[in-house]
């Protein structure tokens, strides 16, 4: 599983989380009673206003939905479960629903056990010119049934790390615009990817400033290092207030056969950080350390092959974010790598940016140099 | 326009209501019985001293926050399995189990749905006692499966109709699924006596039914956790290989932390090497893998032993106070002068009790008396305390004189 990792290689707790779980674990005023069925509602209302930004109209329109959720699994799934009992008509399993090619491998599970039946996927990975296909994701939007679900990734697409640009995704909304497209976010990496939080949820929120209906799963596992707390969030922005009431109350039944109420402990921590401006400043700060070295390693990474003369163009290295990058690397040379290099990478040639630190660098790009010019 | 006009509001929770109601109420006097967690003497929330214990030691060795397995927090999950089977179960010693964690009892139980819905190809139907925990049914039917039932609570004696259920169970389909609650009967607090236990494992075994134990309440029943196990494990001692969901948030008041696990009995090892690789598959598109906090905690209280011996005393120290609530609102409903019996509700065991009040009867103790419950006239013994028993005997004994 992906999860950071220091210049040590070792796993990392953030200091602001080291702080915030012994200010919990003193406060005596504190039980583990049972949160709400929809989870603790200062982690949802930050949370939400995390991702939509403290402006958002939506927001100040309350026409926003939150439902605390296991991660970000958790929240697809509760979102995947609810679009398929009520969006497109009553129970209509034959929905179409979209999932880029590449995805990370557990989307589709979350929506076939959720029911629905017709599972298709979207252009999105170019191999060929190792950046986005733009022309083959819109065909597929125009070609699309209206009504079809698209589960678009925020920022960081996991595998392949390559984003659209705001101007691509000003095209994307379009298309969706026109043809009646449901976008059903999943950001898991916000500030994370790119050390910003406001940056790496611009897709979301220019959705909803083109008046959009949608659905963004969110997760801290990553930008909180909260992994095994489960610490995500469904965040539902409609048309008014009324939808989004009715909505959340059927989402409420859904929790409660699901998990009855989310756990506590990882909501109180994200809770008590993001309200504070004091413990904010220092999360960002914590984000910002985790984003800047991910982006210092594809940096290094990228300079070391270019001047080792390794065949091919490596910009795709530092115009990729987040925590993977689709090397480009082909099968037999992921192989050479894992047999005779023992660098560990996906057979699609994915990396996991995290592994990389200052004392490896050298050694990695010398084998993808060998593999590269090795084996064709 | 939005996609969403023509969905409906959904039903509100009828617990919800009554706990709303009860915020609203400005009465001095006013009790809630319709909370569905423990309270102390003083009706206050109880972190047991064991919890705080073990959360001082997890936070002592500054452990990282790396993605639990999807099954779960191993030495948990082992410790779960012996708490539920005994550590001289043959079935836990040989290791012909699977054990993973889920969130709580809800989550345990609903993987185990899915889990049935998936694999038990024999039937499509699970029975539930008459009446069984309001969850039950959209938890089962969400999962795909169909909903029966079998006699259980007699409502005119307030205790097991157990010819009813012995009748009943003998006449469900084979190879169907038949859910049994472990100890403390939810809602109504009407457990079997051993010998009754008996006969049901005989019965259940001759139909070749499929026995799912709903265990929240171990320990939290009579104050022993091998009392309150005493049905699983005999069933099992039977041949029985039943499922099994435990909930650690009643007797270890982690409710909110969503400690909690769902066990399959299997004929071998290695079919239950098989069964967990599909309980894997289940539970990673529902939320990949679960939370630590709980299962930390319960796991380090299970296996360091001061800690699970002051945890033994404490969980014997609930069920002793709600158990000697039981005996003083009898004594108190005698001193009211009041002739009917209410030997149930002694004999009723567990957080909930039947009190065999009507709804009319209910409606009067919520508007004149604030004492707030659930129409069926269940109470949470656990809202009772000392101090307020009295008062709640006198309303009783006022609504049904």
């Amino acid at each position: 599983l992906a999860a950071y990792r220091t210049d040590e290689g070792q796993p990392w707790v953030l200091p602001v989380v080291k702080k915030v779980e012994r200010m919990i674990a003193e406060d005596n005023s504190l039980n583990h009673e049972y949160l709400p069925i929809l989870g603790l509602p200062e982690f949802r209302a930050n949370a939400s206003r995390i991702a939509l930004g403290d402006d958002s109209p939506a927001i100040r329109e309350s026409r926003i939905g939150s439902v605390q959720s296991l991660g970000g699994t958790g929240a697809l799934r509760i979102g995947a479960e609810f679009l398929r009992r009520w969006y497109n008509g009553n129970n209509n399993t034959a929905t179409p629903v979209y999932i880029s090619a590449p995805s990370w491998e557990n989307h589709n599970s979350v929506f076939v056990d959720a029911g629905f039946k017709d599972i298709r996927t979207y252009h999105y990975w170019d191999a060929a010119k190792r950046g986005l296909d733009l022309q083959g994701l819109l065909d597929d939007m125009e070609k699309a049934p209206e009504f079809s679900i698209f589960i678009l990734h925020a920022c960081a697409h996991n595998p392949t790390g390559t984003d659209p640009t705001p101007d691509q995704w000003k095209q994307i909304a379009a298309v969706m615009k026109r043809r009646f497209l449901f976008p059903f976010f999943d950001s898991a990496y916000q500030g994370f990817a790119s050390g910003s939080l406001d940056k790496d949820a611009w897709a979301v929120r220019y959705f909803v400033s083109e008046g959009f209906e949608l659905f963004c799963a969110q997760s801290f596992s990553k930008n909180f290092g909260l992994y095994n707390e489960r610490v995500g969030n469904l965040t539902v922005v409609g048309k008014d207030a009324d939808n989004v009431q009715r909505v959340l109350s059927q989402m409420e039944k859904i929790v409660r056969t699901t998990w009855s109420n989310p756990p506590s402990q990882g909501a109180r921590i994200v809770a008590t950080t993001l309200s504070s401006p004091q413990l904010f400043a220092e999360w960002y700060d914590n984000v910002k350390t985790m984003a800047d070295r991910v982006l210092l390693m594809r940096s290094e990474l990228r300079s070391r092959l270019e001047s080792l003369g390794t065949p091919g163009t490596w910009n795709h290295i530092t115009e990729q974010i987040g925590m993977f990058s689709f090397t480009g690397l082909n099968p037999k040379q992921v192989e050479y790598m894992i047999k005779e290099k023992h660098i560990y990478l996906m057979a699609s040639g994915r990396i996991n940016m995290c592994g990389l630190t200052t004392k490896n660098l050298d050694y990695v790009a010398k084998s993808i140099h060998e593999a590269v010019t090795k084996i064709q | 326009s939005s996609w969403w006009s023509h969905v409906e509001m959904g039903p509100p929770d009828p617990i919800l209501g009554v706990t709303e109601a009860f915020k609203r109420d400005t009465n001095s006097k006013k009790m809630n019985l319709g909370v569905g967690a423990y309270r102390d003497d003083n009706g206050k929330p109880y972190v047991l001293s064991c919890v705080r214990k073990a959360e001082a030691m997890i936070a002592s060795k500054k452990m990282d926050k790396e993605y639990l397995p999807i099954a779960g927090l191993a030495d948990f999950t082992r410790a779960s399995a012996e708490l539920a089977l005994g550590e001289n179960s043959e079935a836990f010693k040989s290791g012909r189990y699977v054990t993973v964690q889920g969130i709580s009892g809800t989550g345990s139980l609903r993987i185990g749905a899915n889990f049935l819905q998936r694999f038990f190809k024999s039937s499509r139907d699970v029975y539930l006692p008459k009446p069984s925990w309001g969850n039950h049914t959209p938890i089962f039917r969400d999962a795909g499966l169909q909903l029966q039932a079998y006699r259980y609570y007699d409502p005119k004696t307030c205790s097991l109709d157990f010819s009813g259920a012995m009748d009943d169970i003998s006449k469900i389909p084979e190879k169907s699924i038949i859910l049994l609650h472990a100890c403390a009967h939810n809602p109504t607090g009407v457990d079997p006596r051993q010998e009754q236990w008996k006969e049901i494992a005989a019965l259940v075994k001759k139909r070749n039914l499929l026995v799912y134990f709903d265990m929240a309440y171990q320990g939290f029943a009579s104050g022993d956790i091998n009392r309150d196990a005493w049905a699983v494990r005999y069933f099992i001692e039977q041949g029985i290989n039943l499922v099994l969901s435990q909930s650690y948030a009643k007797n270890m008041g982690l409710y909110g932390e969503r400690a909690g696990a769902f066990t399959v009995i299997c004929s071998d090892a290695e079919e239950a090497k098989r069964v967990e690789s599909q309980l894997k598959i289940l539970i990673r598109p529902m939320y990949s893998n679960p939370p630590l906090n709980g299962a930390r905690i319960a796991s380090n209280i299970l296996n360091t032993p001061d800690l699970r011996k002051e945890w033994l005393t404490e969980v014997k120290g609930m069920a002793d106070r709600i158990i000697s609530m039981r005996t003083q609102l009898v004594s108190n409903l005698k001193k009211e002068g009041s002739s009917h019996n209410w030997k149930h509700i002694t004999d009723q065991i567990g957080m909930f009790c039947f009190t065999g009040l009507k709804p009319e009867q209910v409606e009067r103790l919520i508007k004149e008396f604030s004492i707030y419950m659930t129409k069926d006239g269940r109470i949470s013994v656990a809202g009772v305390t000392s101090g307020n028993v009295g008062y709640l005997a006198h309303a009783i004994h006022q609504v049904t004189k």
